[in-house]
């Protein structure tokens, strides 16, 4: 277990500030058009499938499986960058935490948690499920 | 509409420093060119068209124009990261191809190095206003564990290995030892690779390129010029360049953009991935040169660890000698940006005039290939297709 790293904030932005929201509200939103009804990851107020800008936040289910990950041995702080490919369809990079880095493996179920910032809003990280 | 046989590269040089704390970048920039220059034949009177690309100090390439008082009537500074070179080379032959240029001078040079950059292992934010950047900054993504996820993710496909993974860096490591500006000259093992330290996992240090100043510079030059140069002609015959990112979430990590270049510059060259004798393979990392062969044709889709493993790319061994000069796994990494060099050595083989042990026999048909900027989320990738005449 390690989980010291410092996390920097996101900048919130007129286009994502939907989601900070939601997130500050513990609640994990997924962007989905509402034209082709496909969630896309990152997230972008013109649907990089249909390019409608129909484009709603929807509650996510916040489970995935890991796509694939790295634990940073070299950082003072080892930390697990991940992409984690949800249930509802898109990759999203994240962080891996609350686990044993030494027992992560590709394919793994995972839950998402908000994890706090220096001073912004929490980020979606995900926890072995 | 072909670039094929409408440019030649007439000039080739390579800084032989590894470490200028004592020159600026500009001073860089400009004694490349004089280099290339010197080596076509030609002078500085004689350009008229400047292509440079991030590394160049200045937004543009206006402050080295200016630097190296050049007269010019086409410029061009795209920015596609470390590959920018290799694409400028293609974009020099477009614009000669067009009558807009006839002599095209082509400059890259940094000091990474003197300046302690701690480039590859510490989370950068290089732009708040880019899109991405709040849904990547927190979660600590460096250059390192963006390629190591890679990596990571074509062990899982594909059953490839760390030790396969090693030969690239093995293979390098026999090409350095004869080149004697070379930061990592030892010829080093498989075991040297997988027992240094992990960086982030699965990437160990010597799966990581060197840090290095320098930079390098080519002349392009029309048809018509080249003919009256002593220098070998190199005739630049394919190009391909195109952005690989995440497609709105929907991607697949172990491959890159290699896989559109390869087969557009194939095409307009009109050969095949068997007529290559000799591929300068960006090498960031070890898993960099595994994913561009694969999706060049070189090998099989996953088929890239076994194809590598025993020594394949060894020159005067293997079946497709790279980077003989040591590449960015052994040799240099000017400006942390490796499409420079992988053109200029592509040139010597192409001469004849990479080292005697080195130096891959019968050698016509070259191709030197860039990945720039991040494997792991977008990069750009370029191919060139080069002829002996």
């Amino acid at each position: 277990m390690a989980e010291a790293r410092k996390i920097p904030s996101p900048q919130v932005s007129v286009e994502n500030e939907a989601f900070w929201n939601a997130a500050r509200e513990g609640r994990f939103t997924v962007p989905t058009c509402t034209a082709c009804r496909k969630a896309h990851w990152y997230p972008r107020a013109i649907c990089p499938f249909c390019a409608s800008d129909k484009i709603e936040w929807r509650a996510a289910s916040g489970k995935g499986t890991i796509y694939t990950y790295s634990v940073m041995r070299r950082a003072k702080e080892p930390y697990a960058i991940a992409y984690v490919t949800l249930a509802e369809g898109p990759t999203m990079m994240t962080n891996i935490v609350d686990c044993d880095f030494d027992a992560l493996r590709v394919g793994q179920p995972v839950n998402v948690v908000f994890k706090d910032t220096e001073n912004g809003p929490p980020v979606p990280m995900f926890k072995p499920a | 509409m072909t670039i094929k046989g409408k440019a030649y590269i007439a000039g080739a040089y390579e800084h032989p420093t590894r470490h200028a704390p004592d020159k600026t970048v500009a001073q860089l920039h400009a004694e490349v060119a004089l280099g290339a220059l010197k080596d076509a034949g030609l002078s500085r009177d004689d350009v008229d068209g400047y292509f440079c690309a991030g590394d160049a100090p200045g937004p543009g390439p206006a402050t080295m124009a200016e630097y190296m008082n050049l007269k010019l009537r086409h410029v061009d500074s795209t920015e596609l990261g470390g590959t920018s070179y290799v694409a400028l080379a293609a974009h020099a032959a477009e614009a000669i191809a067009l009558g807009k240029c006839d002599v095209a001078l082509i400059t890259l040079a940094g000091r990474p190095r003197s300046e302690g950059q701690a480039t590859g292992t510490t989370p950068r934010l290089r732009d708040p206003n880019q899109p991405e950047a709040p849904w990547e900054f927190p979660y600590g993504m460096t250059t390192a564990n963006g390629y190591a996820m890679c990596a990571m993710r074509h062990m899982h496909q594909y059953g490839t290995t760390s030790e396969q993974l090693a030969w690239i860096k093995v293979a390098a490591s026999h090409h350095a030892q004869h080149n004697p500006n070379a930061m990592l000259p030892d010829v080093i093992t498989v075991a040297d690779v997988v027992n240094s330290p992990v960086i982030a996992d699965p990437l160990h240090r010597l799966d990581c390129c060197v840090i290095s100043d320098g930079g390098g510079a080519l002349v392009i030059v029309k048809p018509e010029i080249a003919k009256k140069l002593k220098r070998p002609p190199v005739k630049i015959i394919g190009a391909g360049e195109t952005v690989k990112h995440l497609s709105g979430g929907t991607f697949d990590l172990t491959t890159s953009g290699a896989a559109r270049t390869g087969p557009i510059a194939f095409a307009e060259a009109g050969i095949t991935p068997a007529d290559i004798k000799y591929a300068s393979i960006y090498d960031s990392f070890t898993i960099t040169v595994l994913i561009q062969i694969e999706d060049l044709g070189f090998c099989a889709k996953g088929a890239g660890g076994k194809f590598v493993s025993d020594g394949n790319l060894i020159s005067g061994t293997g079946k497709l000698p790279f980077n003989t000069d040591g590449g960015g796994l052994c040799n240099n990494h000017p400006a942390n940006r490796g499409g420079m060099t992988k053109v200029i050595e592509a040139v010597r083989q192409l001469r004849g005039e990479a080292h005697p042990k080195v130096q891959v026999k019968n050698c016509d048909l070259v191709l030197a290939q860039g990945t720039g900027m991040q494997l792991g989320t977008r990069h750009c990738s370029a191919t060139l297709i080069m002829e002996r005449e």
